[in-house]
């Protein structure tokens, strides 16, 4: 019988598997989160998490991004700048040059802002789910701020994955090829007719589409004529006529005038396009089997491939095909649960999410997301960040737990950093419970954060700690020593 | 002989570490022994420390001096674009001074070379040109590669990949160490000291230890409380119920960790033998000197010094830098001559860029091209290697390379490391002639 992703039986969506939901499509919540969901129902829930209006107005262009900091001369400017070349005018040269500098610091500047702005938003947004799979696409599409240089460029980039992230992929996609940070990340204004540029066109084929050996060297070159023409001006994109070529290309078997618009079409309709989206899809929601198709796990196989089916019957279309992974018995089961590496941005804004932690002093964020390896609009090449286990080592795996014992229990780990000014009331997270016993409070903790299928004797030095710590009642201090041990195990790595 | 609150506890708070003094690996030894027979769950590499003082012999545990395993290889990098030609100065070339009527240097400032005319060190090198001097210090000129990247992120990118198409998630470091990966031994195998573990360190396999300083490697919520402290070894000398799962890899990495924190901290905790100035980079190839005296199995230690980005009012900033480069250099060399280790350590400076030739209107200059890199030890070719660039034929007014980077790295890995150079270059490159004959 082959594999199929059948719907999990409504009754079996109980708290633990609400919790796991939320954990996987969001960013983790409170107990109360949790509870909401399990009275709506399976049905109900998922697409509470994943049906939202199109346009996000919590996710508006932040206010302190100037789209015209990064900006292409005027006419006079240019005017200016070329009867001081040709007069030898070193002043005005100069003032020229000055004034580029400083645009790039205050860009530099706006970026952090930018940086900030998006891991505040995953922290306070009630569409979690929509940066989960924001953050998916950045991740897929990837494109850098330290090669684009404009942090307005990457916030737009931001905003179309925003709303195209749930549609059909090919919106996306051909958005992606016409995408102003995108071209200027991988070359594409340098790719004219005549001196074609592949860099697009290959990672095109290789890591937004097919992947690896589902084309040929040949393929690439057909497919970078295609592009050529497509350029930026300002902020925008500029089809330049005169730069692109028009003739026939020949593409995976297909011969036509193939442009952008056409060449995303073929691929998109590609089934090794399904594939290799399912693979990613489900390397980021479900489980860390990577993204190279012959690495998977055997015993992942027929999930994918019954995912990739899905995909293909829905169009394409992303979101109701993940609506139905999400619904399905197979992302429930307990080879999934609490078995996948939380990504760095992922611990973080889990545990300020779900623990309701204060977030304390922000500035201290951004270095230690760093030293874990993952920053928004930073991913290390074009390629993504890897998942899974390259997130965990002696260095990163100190570094996460040192900045989430900073978060629960305020532990300045430099001499530089302070708890804050906003107390941490652990309390709130046993509100819930009537009365409980150190033993219970610590059950009950141990469920939220780490998740109830974590064994009884693994229980057992926490319980112990329980005992000790609570002897005189759950009060807010305590507790979040507590909580700062429960969040130092291996558990809380995984969700 | 540790005073840990809990009997299986690894970690050693800092004070305690002080007050016990040097490192010795025979403490460790006897340090880890008194560990694995507590715990349930020791970190596979220190069965094999077990085994190793039973055979009277050390090689698992550190590298030994004086044989290819024993070798080690320090990387500093100079971060922002480091002026090379007010660093290695071609004084008698009137281009030069055509070029930079205020920043030139002139003859009477610039310091000699044996048996060199026409080029000298920047005035504040007064310790690399002792160095040369020594035998100690080479300087390879006109480093660089083909189609120049003047982006600092992209530029250093490159040197740390290798790689010019920018699509290498790997470092060259961490590559070459790749194929030695063996997940039974400490992880111990780079050490990088910084904000972030460059991407030169980073193999497929090989992972670098990273920290700004050694007594933050370590998890700082067991100062919380002791019963904090007590229940972090309990969960994790546990072992959880299967051997393969993330839970069970998370669980090992994680003692692992408290092991190398150990052996870090307690490594850098001693006192040195000679006197260090102060600056950023004096006090992490400080901390190198001491995990190197410690006979830390560790094969490559990276550090960065960063300023060299002296767009405006150069002139005393790069006083500053050369002073510092040249005096932690000297230092360095110093302290491992102190400590019996100066023929096993060698090492690399480099930046990601040199500046253009011509100096702009704020007293500064902007970013360029080709280089010079420096080596450091014993077995190098002392003085300069390779010729200084034209300043007359430019690319576009910047530097044009004699020396692809990837030649410094293949003499480095190949005569030096004994490691494969096409591993971590995909491909062969000539030699750079940084060392004197056979190393």
């Amino acid at each position: 019988m082959p594999f199929s992703l059948s719907p999990l039986p409504p009754r079996q969506f109980d708290h633990a598997a609400a919790r796991h939901l939320l954990w996987r499509v969001g960013y983790g919540g409170t107990p109360q989160d949790i509870a909401h969901l399990v009275k709506l129902g399976l049905d109900a829930a998922v697409d509470h998490l994943m049906a939202y209006p199109p346009l996000d107005p919590a996710a508006a262009i932040p206010s302190h991004l100037d789209p015209n900091i990064i900006r292409i001369r005027t006419d006079e400017e240019k005017k200016r700048f070329k009867k001081a070349r040709s007069e030898g005018d070193q002043a005005t040269l100069d003032a020229a040059r000055t004034m580029r500098i400083e645009a790039r610091k205050v860009d530099r500047q706006m970026f952090e802002q930018l940086q900030q702005w998006w891991l505040q938003h995953m922290i306070a947004t009630s569409r979690p789910f929509e940066e989960r799979l924001t953050f998916f696409w950045h991740g897929h599409f990837a494109t850098s701020q330290r090669s684009v240089g404009d942090a307005y460029l990457m916030y737009a980039q931001n905003h179309t994955m925003r709303q195209k992230g749930r549609g059909p992929f090919i919106d996306l996609l051909t958005a992606m090829i016409h995408d102003p940070a995108m071209l200027k990340y991988l070359n594409n204004d340098r790719n004219v007719v005549g001196k074609p540029n592949e860099n697009l066109a290959r990672e095109l084929m290789e890591l937004f589409t097919l992947g690896v050996g589902h084309y040929t060297e040949q393929d690439i070159k057909e497919t970078a004529r295609a592009l050529t023409g497509h350029a930026v001006h300002d902020n925008d994109f500029q089809f330049r006529p005169r730069k692109h070529d028009d003739g026939d290309k020949n593409i995976l078997g297909e011969t036509g005038p193939f442009d952008g618009k056409t060449v995303a079409l073929l691929l998109a309709q590609r089934p090794a396009c399904a594939h290799f989206i399912a693979l990613k899809l489900y390397d980021h929601f479900v489980a860390d089997v990577g993204d190279v198709d012959n690495q998977v796990p055997d015993d992942h196989r027929p999930a994918i491939d019954a995912f990739a089916q899905i995909l293909r019957d829905e169009q394409m279309r992303i979101g109701p095909a993940l609506q139905r992974l999400f619904k399905s018995q197979h992302f429930y089961s307990s080879k999934i649960v609490g078995q996948k590496i939380k990504s760095p941005i992922q611990l973080v804004v889990n545990t300020v999410r779900s623990l309701s932690t204060p977030l304390r002093q922000m500035k201290h964020l951004l270095p230690a997301l760093r030293k874990m390896g993952q920053l928004p609009f930073e991913p290390p090449s074009v390629d993504g960040w890897n998942s899974g286990r390259t997130w965990i080592n002696t260095s990163t795996l100190l570094v996460r737990q040192n900045y989430i014992a900073y978060l629960t229990a305020g532990l300045a780990v430099t001499r530089k950093m302070k708890p804050g000014d906003v107390p941490y009331r652990p309390t709130a997270l046993l509100a819930h419970l009537n009365n409980p016993t150190p033993q219970v409070a610590a059950d009950a903790l141990i469920d939220h954060a780490l998740g109830s299928h974590v064994s009884a004797a693994r229980r057992a030095p926490l319980h112990a700690l329980a005992q000790t710590l609570l002897a005189d009642g759950l009060h807010d201090e305590p507790l979040s020593h507590f909580i700062a041990a429960l969040t130092a195990t291996p558990e809380y790595q995984l969700c | 002989m540790c005073k840990h609150h809990h009997p299986l506890s690894c970690d050693t708070p800092a004070q305690a570490l002080y007050a016990q003094g040097g490192f010795t690996r025979r403490r460790f030894l006897s340090h880890s022994l008194s560990l694995m027979s507590a715990a349930a769950t020791v970190p596979a590499f220190l069965m094999h420390a077990g085994d190793a003082l039973a055979q009277d012999t050390t090689m698992r545990l550190s590298s030994t001096p004086g044989s290819v395993d024993g070798r080690v290889l320090v990387v500093v990098q100079l971060s922002g674009g480091n002026d090379g030609l007010n660093t290695v100065v071609p004084v008698a070339d009137d281009a030069y001074h055509h070029a930079r009527p205020q920043l030139g240097l002139t003859t009477q400032q610039v310091l000699d070379l044996p048996g060199i005319d026409g080029i000298g060190l920047h005035p504040e090198l007064g310790p690399l040109q002792e160095l040369v001097q020594e035998g100690l210090a080479g300087i390879v000129q006109g480093v660089g590669y083909p189609n120049p990247n003047r982006s600092h992120f992209t530029s250093m990118d490159i040197w740390n990949s290798a790689d010019p198409s920018g699509r290498n998630n790997h470092g060259w470091i961490g590559q070459a160490l790749d194929p030695t990966y063996d997940p039974a031994q400490s992880g111990l195998d780079c050490i990088s000291i910084g904000n972030a573990a460059p991407l030169a360190t980073l193999g497929k396999h090989i992972q670098p230890v990273n920290f700004e300083h050694a007594y933050l490697f370590r998890y700082a919520g067991r100062d919380l409380a002791e019963s904090v402290n007590d229940t972090y070894d309990a969960v994790h000398h546990a072992p959880p119920e299967t051997a393969q799962d993330p839970l069970a890899f998370i669980n090992r990495t994680a003692l692992d960790a408290q092991v190398a924190s150990q052996k870090v901290r307690q490594a850098v905790a001693g006192e040195s033998n000679t006197p260090w100035p102060k600056s950023t980079l004096a006090n992490q190839l400080k901390m190198v000197a001491r995990m190197i005296r410690a006979e830390l199995p560790t094969r490559v230690y990276y550090v960065t010094m960063g300023g060299f980005d002296t767009h405006a009012g150069q002139k005393g900033k790069h006083q500053s830098l050369m002073k510092q480069f040249g005096l932690a250099m000297q230092a360095f060399y110093n302290e491992l001559d102190a400590t019996g280790n100066r023929n096993r350590v060698v090492s690399l400076a480099f930046s990601e860029f040199g500046r253009r030739v011509q100096q702009n209107a704020s007293g500064g200059t902007d970013h360029g091209c080709a280089g010079p890199c420096f080596v450091f030890g014993d077995a190098i070719q002392p003085g300069l290697i390779g010729k200084h660039p034209s300043l007359t034929q430019l690319n576009d007014g910047d530097l044009i390379h004699h020396i692809d980077f990837r030649s410094v790295y293949t003499d480095l890995l190949e005569n030096w490391m004994k490691l494969d150079p096409i591993q971590a270059l995909g491909q062969r490159y000539p030699s750079a002639g940084v060392f004197k004959a056979k190393a």
